[in-house]
């Protein structure tokens, strides 16, 4: 094909369509965020009694949303005067920032807000979406999809508080990853060895997830509560780093899950990419004839990362008992396991990909959370939709069409 | 010297027996052609040989030593290398990641060795002369050096035995020349070539000895010094073939298609077709040539209303067709073979009678006040598959159920019984037997000497060159070529791989 003259074609396209949405957003926060807004806008950087304390960060509210808007409209006239451009992603996600920016300065004019207390409660928050992320990686890199990861984390958080508050928190963290290899494993057998389609096989599993865990709670754990009562993991910090202003509690005060989740993509990452074994889990993928014809064992394979996956999931389930409330309630994961597969896209079925997408989510979350202490005008749900819209935005047209594996969701089969 | 010797292989799918009683031998330093047509049972064989199959019976000896394969892995460590019809390679991968696929080197934790896999693949690729760079994507390759990826894979896994199944498919003439340098290289340094084809000229021209493979058995053998394309191909069919085409000059008429500054976006909005322009006329075929992958579907596709221009003309009959859809263009006149007939040619799970009214079902005779008239359907697709000689057991029958030639004889009777006055021809005998392509053949001469005009688009130079009055090459969206009577295959080789003068 004519690369030269096709990518320039969708890059004119493309540089034009972003170029028209810095404009509007422009446009849309200087009427909406800039104009008649008095006052300034405090964050709170650290808290008194840190070792290493911050001043608070004071923005004048108004000139701040003004110049924002100012350098927001002229991005967008820059790229449609150049016409094309390399690096209009990169510009929009700029331009997405400022507006976030911008947006709570106006949220936070005449008030003070805990700018490290959102941060550190976006890692916390984006933990089980970043682990379900990675299990979605784990098994879509091997061709199977996996719908299953709500059903898979709801089993392991169950897990997760029964055998906890029997054992403890280690023990119900190791019955947990136990059960979401078991889901992982009826998945791969329902998919790989008797070819369900992959999707029904997925929701099957969700329903099932989602029925025997509502049931035994109501019949099981409203009964004995000491049953649903398990202990949490305790944060640690690490040492020296965890007193950095802003960066230590964001990052260094967690419990172990979110260590192990960022241990876990590390891994992964070496695991798919760099390994022996991980070249033949893509290629399995990819082309899975391509595998077979030269001696790889291709179900085999997918056997393996499906069940790995469960045990991802599994261990994200845990989070949301002995990681942070100790107890378990019925549906508590809340569709978390589908947000961690739309973090897999937008993260191009890479766990470190997956990781940044799960922490743009996990910000959402936690931005509507505080948002609802600061009492804006507009009600936090609408508030809360906004992230996602913008992903939907992001993931269909202008990050470009993310590829998956080519082979995803076809059972393979011997001729 | 290795040596290889297949004994009396059969191997059958249900009722189907693919392979009966097969004999091979090949040895090193020879080059063994197995010559048959597609659906003779080459391609069995070979998975039988590259252990993706059992024998039902047979044995498989190298070096007079019987062998018994459960998995290619079995195969590849007998020394026994299959370089794939369709590449078997991983285009997000890069060279030397579809290399060492399955033999990774790996040192601590499995982590991979890259580098020095990378330094092993160059080195072959200078000893055999298949330059190719190691780190490259395979997806930005041509096609010739993907091929030349699936010979360095083998010849990783030190293979003596090297199979070669219907290389030349997708190569453009200069690449087959190239290809035919490289295996006779590969001979003079003992290995054993077995080269499978339905190319009877190739098969004389690099082969050392041949072996003729029909309906699943070997019929004969034949020296490529003394043999003639005649003779072969009367043993491969089974019946005397008629390889030259009787034509009549063309006399064109009046301009049936006139495109002008024709744009064409893919499905990932590149530029597929790029700013061409040409023109059918009455009584002539115009042939489209060039390596697949150059514009060729997105133009069919624009031609037939499946898929918008982005800018340009097409006119039919003197006119613009506006809002240009299938149908209207079906109803104008215009009759299309598409390129893929399992994909958009036939309903593999519709009847033959079905299959073959599906241009215009909505239409009376076979529709009247909206209700189907089936004794219609049944009285008309019988003649059509009289006239058109499909090979079917009943109207009833399952078009999936067909050969691949009798399904294209479907295709081609739908399109061509009704009255035709245009007719795009997209690769119309692609993987289909001799038989059935001589009498497609015949029927896209006979409509054009009744004055029709054929846009014929085909990967295939040699169909090309036998039907063609006038001839375009198409090169990465472009016309690169236009040659107006029929040139010698060598020029448009060399406009098909890019060359315009």
């Amino acid at each position: 094909m004519n690369m030269e003259v096709k990518s320039s074609y969708h890059q004119i396209k493309q540089t034009q369509l972003i170029g028209y949405i810095l404009i509007a957003l422009g446009i849309f926060s200087t009427f909406v965020f800039s104009v008649g807004v008095e006052g300034d806008a405090v964050f709170r950087l650290s808290r008194p009694r840190d070792p290493l304390a911050l001043q608070n960060l004071v923005v004048p509210a108004s000139p701040y949303n003004f110049f924002v808007s100012f350098v927001l409209t002229f991005l967008g006239i820059r790229l449609l005067i150049k016409r094309m451009s390399n690096y209009s992603s990169l510009y929009l996600g700029l331009g997405f920032f400022l507006l976030i920016t911008c947006f709570l300065v106006w949220a936070t004019a005449g008030k003070s807000f805990s700018l490290t207390g959102m941060l550190q409660a976006t890692v916390v928050r984006a933990t089980p979406i970043a682990l379900a992320g990675l299990a979605g990686v784990l098994s879509e890199r091997v061709a199977v999809i996996n719908i299953g990861i709500e059903g898979m984390l709801l089993v392991g958080a169950f897990a997760g508080a029964v055998f906890g508050s029997i054992f403890g928190g280690l023990i119900g963290l190791i019955f947990a990853i136990f059960v979401g290899a078991l889901f992982g494993l009826l998945l791969a057998v329902l998919v790989i060895t008797y070819r369900v389609d992959q999707i029904i096989a997925g929701v099957a599993i969700n329903i099932l997830a989602l029925g025997t865990t509502s049931f035994l709670t109501s019949h099981l754990l409203k009964s004995h509560p000491h049953l649903n009562d398990a202990p949490i993991f305790k944060p640690i910090k690490i040492p020296f780093i965890s007193d950095l202003p802003v960066i230590g509690p964001t990052f260094f005060q967690h419990n172990f899950f979110v260590y192990g989740a960022l241990i876990l993509i590390i891994a992964s990452t070496f695991y798919l990419f760099n390994t022996g074994i991980g070249l033949r889990l893509r290629a399995v993928g990819e082309h899975p004839k391509a595998a077979d014809t030269l001696g790889v064992n291709v179900l085999k394979l997918r056997y393996l990362n499906v069940t790995l996956a469960g045990m991802v999931a599994g261990f994200g389930g845990a989070w949301f008992t002995i990681g942070s409330v100790g107890r378990f309630d019925e549906a508590m994961t809340g569709g978390r396991g589908f947000i961690g597969l739309a973090a897999m896209i937008f993260g191009r079925w890479h766990p470190v990909g997956a990781l940044m997408a799960a922490l743009v989510f996990g910000f959402a979350d936690s931005l509507q959370q505080k948002l609802a202490i600061l009492k804006t005008p507009i009600p936090s749900e609408f508030l809360a939709m906004a992230p996602y819209i913008a992903t939907i935005v992001l993931v269909a047209g202008l990050i470009g069409r993310a590829r998956a594996p080519n082979a995803i969701g076809k059972p393979y089969i011997k001729e | 010297m290795v040596s290889i010797e297949l004994k009396n292989i059969s191997k059958s799918f249900g009722p189907v027996t693919a392979n009966k009683d097969i004999n091979i031998f090949a040895k090193g330093g020879e080059i063994l052609g197995l010559l048959g047509e597609n659906g003779a049972g080459k391609t069995t064989l070979m998975n039988v040989l590259s252990g993706l199959y059992r024998p039902d019976s047979g044995t498989i000896s190298i070096n007079n030593e019987e062998k018994t394969f459960d998995s290619p892995r079995d195969a590849i460590s007998a020394g026994i290398g299959m370089v794939h019809q369709h590449f078997m390679l991983v285009p997000i991968f890069s060279v030397t990641e579809n290399v060492i696929l399955g033999n990774e080197e790996t040192g601590f934790a499995n982590f991979l060795k890259l580098s020095e896999s990378e330094r092993k693949v160059k080195e072959i690729s200078e000893k055999y002369s298949l330059f190719v760079d190691p780190k490259e994507k395979i997806e930005r390759l041509p096609v010739g050096s993907q091929q030349r990826v699936e010979i360095i894979k083998v010849l990783f896994r030190s293979a003596e035995v090297l199979i070669f199944d219907e290389p030349t498919a997708v190569l453009t003439p200069q690449e087959v020349a190239e290809l035919f340098n490289i295996m006779n290289s590969l001979k003079a340094t003992g290995k054993a070539i077995i080269f499978i084809t339905h190319k009877l000229h190739e098969v004389l021209e690099v082969c050392d000895r041949i072996s003729i493979l029909r309906a699943g058995e070997i019929v004969g053998e034949a020296d490529p010094k003394v043999a003639s394309n005649k003779e072969l191909a009367n043993m491969m069919v089974g019946r005397p073939v008629n390889l030259s085409l009787e034509r009549r000059s063309s006399k064109p008429g009046k301009i049936l298609l006139d495109v002008k500054n024709l744009s064409v976006l893919s499905e990932k909005l590149d530029l597929a077709v790029s700013d061409i322009s040409f023109d059918v006329k009455e009584g002539e075929i115009v042939g489209v040539a060039g390596v697949q992958g150059n514009g060729q579907t997105e133009l069919v596709e624009a031609l037939t209303g499946l898929r918008s221009s982005l800018s340009g003309k097409i006119s039919y009959f003197g006119q613009m067709v506006p809002n240009m859809n299938p149908r209207k263009i079906h109803q104008i006149g215009v009759r299309h073979i598409p390129e893929d007939r399992q994909k958009s040619g036939i309903i593999g799970n519709f009847s033959v009678g079905e299959n073959l009214i599906l241009n215009n079902y909505y239409a009376a005779p076979y529709s009247k006040h909206l209700k189907m008239d089936w004794d219609v359907v049944s009285i008309e697709s019988q003649k059509i598959i009289k006239n058109f000689d499909i090979r079917t057991p009943s109207n009833d029958t399952l078009a999936q159920n067909l050969s691949g030639g009798n399904q294209q004889k479907l295709v081609v009777g739908r399109e061509m019984s009704s009255h035709v006055d245009f007719l795009i021809a997209s690769q119309p005998t692609r993987g289909i037997d001799v038989g059935s392509i001589e009498y497609i053949h015949e029927q896209l001469i006979k409509s054009r000497n009744a004055g029709n005009g054929i846009l014929l688009v085909s990967t295939e130079l040699e169909e090309i060159l036998a039907l063609s009055d006038r001839i375009i090459v198409l090169f990465r969206g472009r016309i690169i070529k236009e040659f107006e009577s029929n040139p010698a295959p060598e020029q448009i080789g060399l406009a098909m791989a890019g060359h315009s003068i």
